[in-house]
């Protein structure tokens, strides 16, 4: 179970997030969208302790991650796989490596059997025949794919997905869709996904929750944020330019 | 009017003792995670290698040149009052109190801190250090103990070849150009370098190891900015590690040889 109580954040004068409340069960599937720049990365970050908040608190399975020493953070981490935005790669390490970087650290398995760990997760991802290729070499979409194959290696309880379909083609987008919603029902993870496709936000949600201004304005099933009455909201999903979010600097 | 002057020198200070304040704290948790398991061996070795072993090349043609240029200026210098004989011992003891150490630490330096600085920078704002952390991995322990631990060691053995080569490099010049007597050149090298001079020459070097891998590893690891900042850390990576080592040379030297 994820929990943020009232979390603020601000980078200088920028205050991005201003008292996020949210709370994520176990086994449920929350997409959080929200525009560009609106802070989403930033919170993604807080729920695994690589940013601290300026105040408030964020609890994984109620255990308050700024009351943890080092160590105790990194036996919290285990439980996590993360996807970055960027995707995150080590650029010093072949594609197999990055993916069983988990595995090699945290388990007793040696580099054959880590390397077939690494294999197959690939194969979930569409991925064959790259294992042993540097990740400098991969297009932009393949390198979300290593990235979200190393983000399931070691099948963590909670999954937390920057953006995964983004820079996908519309089918391998949809087959990321499906594997994500495979992860919940055969491992039953708790996780928290970030994207910008309404399309797999509908797909893969069991709630959506919409973050604005620095708080999350609205929060329901894929069906109630659908047929919403919140003008900022109902903007957001259909993607007009015209509405109460004003994009800075852009004429009309 | 004080008070605004405190506060100019308060803003002026905030900056560099922030710094020092970080280094510190990285040592500490650098020599604390260096006692625990696991010890990444192979990243170890491959430090080794990296600062050690490709510094070679450069750390030797330096050494070389150091020692014939020592010997070829001493000797003409000397010989203004008839001082000839002692050329060896002038080139046996600045080598290993002073040049070997020295100059083979500004060296590597000049290309393993520069390139610390920007591997371990590069990592830090494309989110590897991040990704590190989100795995349950220390990034000081993964990235900064291997680089520290092989600065220590691979110093001292850099600097030990600088002191022999060097002082190779000074009796091919005063034997073979200058055509000082062999045996008397040896005498001269042998007869007043006492093992302290190496010693504190070591401990010296091993040292400076320490000094340019933190700071090497320091600026890396608080890179902001993009490929400008990884710039901005190599940069002063180098300069701060030279100047630690150029300035603590002097309080290490007073300090060691008393
Ligand atoms: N480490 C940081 N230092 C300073 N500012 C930061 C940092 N990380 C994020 N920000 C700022 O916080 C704001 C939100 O960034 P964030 O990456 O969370 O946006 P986002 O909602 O994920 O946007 P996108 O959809 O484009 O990925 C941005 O204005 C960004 O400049
Ligand atoms: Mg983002």
């Amino acid at each position: 179970m994820i929990e943020l109580r009232d979390v603020h954040k601000s980078f200088g004068e920028n205050h991005i997030l201003r008292g996020v409340t949210l709370r994520v069960e176990r086994g449920e599937s929350i997409v959080v969208i929200g525009g560009s720049g609106s802070g989403k990365s930033v919170l993604l970050k807080h729920i695994i302790g690589l940013l601290e908040p300026d105040r408030g608190s964020v609890l994984i399975d109620s255990a308050d991650l700024s009351r943890m020493d080092e160590d105790g953070l990194h036996e919290v981490r285990k439980k996590f796989g993360m996807l970055f935005q960027s995707a995150a790669l080590f650029d010093s390490m072949k594609v197999w490596e990055n993916v069983g970087f988990s595995l090699k650290r945290h388990t007793r398995m040696n580099d054959s059997e880590i390397r077939d760990v690494a294999v197959r997760k690939l194969g979930m991802v569409g991925l064959v025949g790259i294992e042993d290729v540097m990740p400098s070499q991969l297009s932009g979409g393949m390198r979300k794919r290593v990235g979200l194959a190393r983000a399931i290696a070691m099948e963590p309880e909670i999954l937390l997905y920057d953006e995964p379909t983004t820079g996908l083609d519309p089918i391998m987008a949809d087959a990321i869709n499906d594997l994500i919603i495979k992860m919940r029902e055969t491992l039953h993870v708790t996780s928290v996904t970030i994207t910008h496709d309404m399309k797999s936000a509908y797909k893969i949600a069991d709630t959506i929750a919409m973050l604005y201004n620095g708080v999350i304005i609205a929060r329901g099933t894929p069906a109630e944020i659908r047929n919403t009455s919140d003008p900022v909201v109902s903007q957001f999903i259909e993607g007009r330019a015209e509405g109460p979010i004003i994009l800075e600097g852009i004429e009309k | 009017m004080i008070v605004r002057i405190i506060e100019f020198i308060g803003a002026l200070l905030e900056g560099p003792l922030l710094g020092l304040g970080r280094i510190i704290l990285l040592l500490g948790s650098t020599l604390k995670l260096m006692a625990r398991p696991p010890f990444e061996m192979k990243s170890v070795v491959k430090q080794m290698l990296e600062i050690g072993v490709n510094s070679l090349p450069v750390v030797l043609i330096t050494a070389v040149f150091t020692g014939m240029v020592l010997a070829l200026q001493s000797y003409t210098g000397f010989k203004r009052f008839g001082a000839e004989g002692l050329v060896g011992t002038v080139v046996a003891l600045s080598m290993t109190r002073e040049l070997g150490p020295v100059l083979s630490a500004l060296i590597v330096t000049g290309r393993a801190g520069a390139a610390i600085a920007a591997e371990v920078g590069t990592m830090r704002v494309t989110e590897q250090i991040d990704a590190l952390e989100a795995m349950a991995t220390n990034p000081v322990k993964y990235l900064v103990v291997p680089r520290f631990m092989s600065g220590i060691v691979m110093l001292p053995a850099l600097a030990i070849v600088t002191d022999i080569v060097g002082i190779l490099g000074g009796y091919v010049v005063s034997v073979l150009l200058l055509g000082t007597n062999s045996r008397s050149y040896l005498r001269a090298t042998w007869d007043f370098l006492q093992v302290q001079d190496i010693y504190n020459g070591l401990v010296k070097a091993c040292f400076f190891g320490a000094a340019f891998t933190l700071i090497s590893c320091y600026k890396g690891f608080y890179t902001t900015g993009g490929a400008e900042g990884v710039g901005r850390a190599t940069t002063g990576a180098v300069v701060y590690s030279s100047m630690t080592i150029l300035i603590s040379d002097y309080f290490l030297s007073a300090w060691l040889f008393k």
